[in-house]
């Protein structure tokens, strides 16, 4: 019975997925949208029973191989479902946002010509998303891991006349390649030393493996769990691999909710937590773990102080939140990484499409130092993008707010070393983004109008089906952290699912601090985050609204630091140096030294060379002449003849006559 | 009584006078074919001469043999030389090397 729900959460998607890719044309755009909503309709209502069945009412675990994949030797690779409370949680979030954006799709893509390709390939991201979290082996995982890459590569480049969009999803490709071959990395690994890939199997052998060392003393868990890590920076966006997030708003607004904010970058989160038994053993892969997602956090917030376009404020507000996820994985604290990339996909992806919301009013005009002055014209966009603003820069009460304290909280226990460093580092996270969360929404909805005339006298409320998913999801971004934060995090919802050594006290300490969650917001009035997020709050507002000129005379003042944050760090540059210059170097020297003087040159035409050579010096024995042949054959003769007849004790030579 | 001896020495002369004549041969072709055909009579001595002395006549058969074919050869070679003096208008030996590599 649960069996065939699981199957159907999974292939509902793919169903509409595959209707609307072969037949979207003949069946227009109506039917395209009714097949593939009705699909992740289905999904989403089964997911709520899913979850209902495991979290609330405490159902078994489902771990059932399905169908053999491939055989090869003594490895079995099948494709099978584990169905934990993690998974749980993981479909419903992925499954309502899908449903939101969906739905926001119709109003968001209803000039595009490929409006039906899009909605077949947001299905089958949807089913690539659910094979990824309710999968049960490493193979499968990497099966919706490449398949979930491969649609947002798709979708990244979804304006394919736009150059810049297709350099874009090529930069997604490449570096999550990169990202990729850790992974995949990884997965050898554990097959070569835990025999299996199946998630269950491995975990229960880990204490065989713990001790085994390579490689001149690395510990084998630390090597994979690095490497696992690797994969995870490539799909969730770390430094040095982040590169790809920002450039992959080239594509629509509710690809950039769904796939580039909401589901697919926390791949990366859940694929951690759900390996949690391997990580507690590495002290060393944690440490790690908790370093990068620090950097990510902090420098990547900065960034969206300096950014103009309102997708890329967004997207780096995206990368610091998923660098403060990869932090609470860091410090142990799986449970809260996965409740703040719950709640970040609900208020992520509100801002996303709010955002989309705005572009679409202004005529695709990303630019928000040419809007302001919207709350007006656009009431609902307004409040809605303010709920989700509020629980992204986490002010008390709203969903952010519980997810991103105690992931501070969680750094402030931990034990590791570092970590101190880590916390002053989110501290000063969350100044960063209230300042640039708030700056943007000032710029866009408060102020004077910066828009031309003909844009202004056209701008209103978007249509019904891009603000129903944004009311729909405002709902979650405000109560979400409030009902779920007690259960998750210190009653056991995803016990059975994470595991957490016991020298790794954050969350223990944790429990012991917390008070109920409206306790939290009584408290949080004497906490370092909250007057961070206030003077984040102040400054934004002092810098937009208040004394705007103060902005540009900061800017002139600090023109070096600006400098650095508008080449972002100077990643781009250095990977188009080293990696790209290089690479075309490289090619260049295989090319010219490898390729056309050492195969053509030596190989090839020195093979025919060398014939003509021995052929040039053979040549002269043939001259042509019927008397030098003759003389040849009758002295070769002769020679063999004598030879014959001397060399041997030949019965001819003892004739007497 | 003339020995097996006397009848190879004359069989060596007539050989060597064939094969002398194959080498230093620079004129026309006419001349190989008689070179060869001196070498062939030189074996063809030999081969009598042996019969005669080991009293046993299987050599004497095989030089009808190799006469018939002697014959057949030259027929054939002069038709060659006449063919080819029609397309090169010559048959001289220096002129006849086609064949250089």
């Amino acid at each position: 019975m649960m069996e065939q729900i699981y199957l159907t959460i999974a292939l509902a998607p793919l169903v509409g997925a595959i209707f609307a890719g072969f037949f979207g044309s003949l069946l227009g755009r109506m039917a395209t949208n009714v097949v593939t909503i009705v699909g992740v309709l289905i999904s989403t209502v089964l997911s709520l029973y899913v979850f209902n069945h495991h979290v609330l009412d405490g159902g078994e675990i489902f771990n059932q191989n399905l169908y053999t994949w491939m055989q090869i030797g003594e490895l079995n690779v099948s494709v099978g479902f584990l169905i934990d409370n993690l998974t749980a949680v993981m479909l419903v979030v992925v499954s309502f946002v899908s449903l939101m954006v969906h739905i926001y799709t119709i109003g968001y893509m209803h000039d595009d010509a490929g409006y039906t390709k899009f909605f077949s390939y947001i299905s089958l991201f949807t089913f690539s998303m659910f094979m990824l979290v309710m999968s049960n082996n490493f193979m499968q995982l990497f099966f919706g891991w490449e398949a979930v890459g491969l649609v947002s590569y798709l979708l990244i480049g979804f304006w394919h006349h736009k150059e810049s969009a297709v350099e874009a999803n090529l930069k997604a490709f490449l570096v999550n390649r990169v990202g990729d071959f850790g992974f995949l990395l990884g997965i050898a690994l554990v097959l070569m030393y835990f025999g299996s890939l199946d998630y269950v199997e491995v975990f229960a052998s880990l204490g065989n493996v713990a001790g085994v060392t390579m490689l001149d003393g690395a510990s084998v868990i630390t090597v994979i769990c690095i490497l696992l890590f690797i994969g995870a920076m490539g799909k969730s966006a770390q430094v040095p691999l982040h590169v790809w997030l920002p450039g992959s708003m080239e594509g629509p607004t509710p690809i950039s909710a769904l796939i580039h904010a909401a589901t697919m970058v926390t791949a990366g989160i859940f694929m951690v937590s759900r390996m949690s038994p391997m990580f507690e053993l590495s002290e060393t892969a944690l440490i790690v773990v908790m370093i990068v997602g620090a950097v990510t956090a902090l420098f990547m917030g900065l960034l969206g102080i300096v950014q103009n376009d309102i997708k890329k404020v967004v997207a780096y507000s995206t990368l610091s939140q998923l660098g403060y996820m990869t932090v609470a994985l860091g410090v142990s604290a799986y449970s809260v990484a996965i409740f703040h990339l719950m709640t970040h996909a609900f208020f992520k992806a509100l801002l996303f499409l709010g955002a989309g919301s705005v572009i679409v009013a202004l005529h695709h005009q990303q630019d928000i130092r040419k809007m302001g002055g919207l709350r007006k014209k656009m009431p609902i966009t307004y409040w809605t993008a303010l709920i989700g603003t509020l629980a992204l820069i986490g002010f008390p009460g709203f969903a952010g707010f519980y997810s991103k304290d105690m992931i501070i909280e969680a750094v402030h226990f931990s034990q590791l070393p570092f970590a101190d460093w880590v916390y002053v580092a989110v501290i000063i996270g969350v100044f960063i983004t209230a300042f640039y969360s708030l700056r943007m929404f000032f710029l866009v909805f408060h102020g004077e109008s910066r828009m031309d005339e003909h844009t202004a006298s056209h701008v209103k409320e978007s249509p019904f089906s891009i603000t129903l998913p944004l009311v729909a999801l405002a709902i979650p971004s405000v109560v979400i952290g409030y009902l779920t934060i007690d259960p998750m995090l210190f009653n056991g919802w995803l016990d059975n699912a994470i595991t957490v050594a016991a020298s790794h006290g954050s969350m223990a300490s944790l429990q012991e601090s917390f008070h109920g969650a409206g306790g939290m917001i009584a408290h949080a009035l004497q906490t370092w985050p909250f007057w961070m997020m206030v003077g984040g709050i102040a400054s934004a507002w002092l810098l937009t609204l208040h004394r705007a000129e103060w902005a540009t005379w900061i800017q002139k003042k600090f023109h070096r630091s600006n400098y650095v944050l508008e080449s972002l760090y100077g990643f781009d540059r250095f990977n188009d140096i080293v990696f790209v210059q290089g690479v075309k170097k490289l090619g260049n020297f295989l090319w010219k030294v490898s390729d056309s003087g050492l195969i053509d040159k030596l190989v090839v035409n020195g093979s025919a060379r060398l014939v003509g050579f021995i052929g040039s010096m053979v040549r002269p024995i043939q001259t042509g002449y019927v008397y030098h042949y003759a003389f040849f054959m009758i002295f070769s003769l002769l020679i063999i003849l004598t030879w014959v007849l001397f060399a041997s004790d030949n019965p001819l030579l003892k004739i007497e006559f | 009584m003339v020995s097996l001896s006397d009848y190879l020495i004359l069989s060596s002369v007539i050989f060597c006078i064939g094969l002398v004549g194959i080498f230093i041969n620079r004129t026309n072709i006419i001349t190989l074919l008689m070179c060869v055909e001196l070498i062939l009579a030189a074996v063809n001595t030999n081969f009598i001469a042996f019969s005669h002395f080991l009293g046993n006549e299987a050599g004497q058969i095989f030089v009808f043999f190799i006469l018939t074919v002697a014959a057949a050869e030259v027929a054939i070679g002069l038709a060659i030389l006449t063919l080819l003096f029609r397309v090169r208008g010559s048959i001289d030996v220096d002129v006849t090397n086609s064949l250089k590599g």
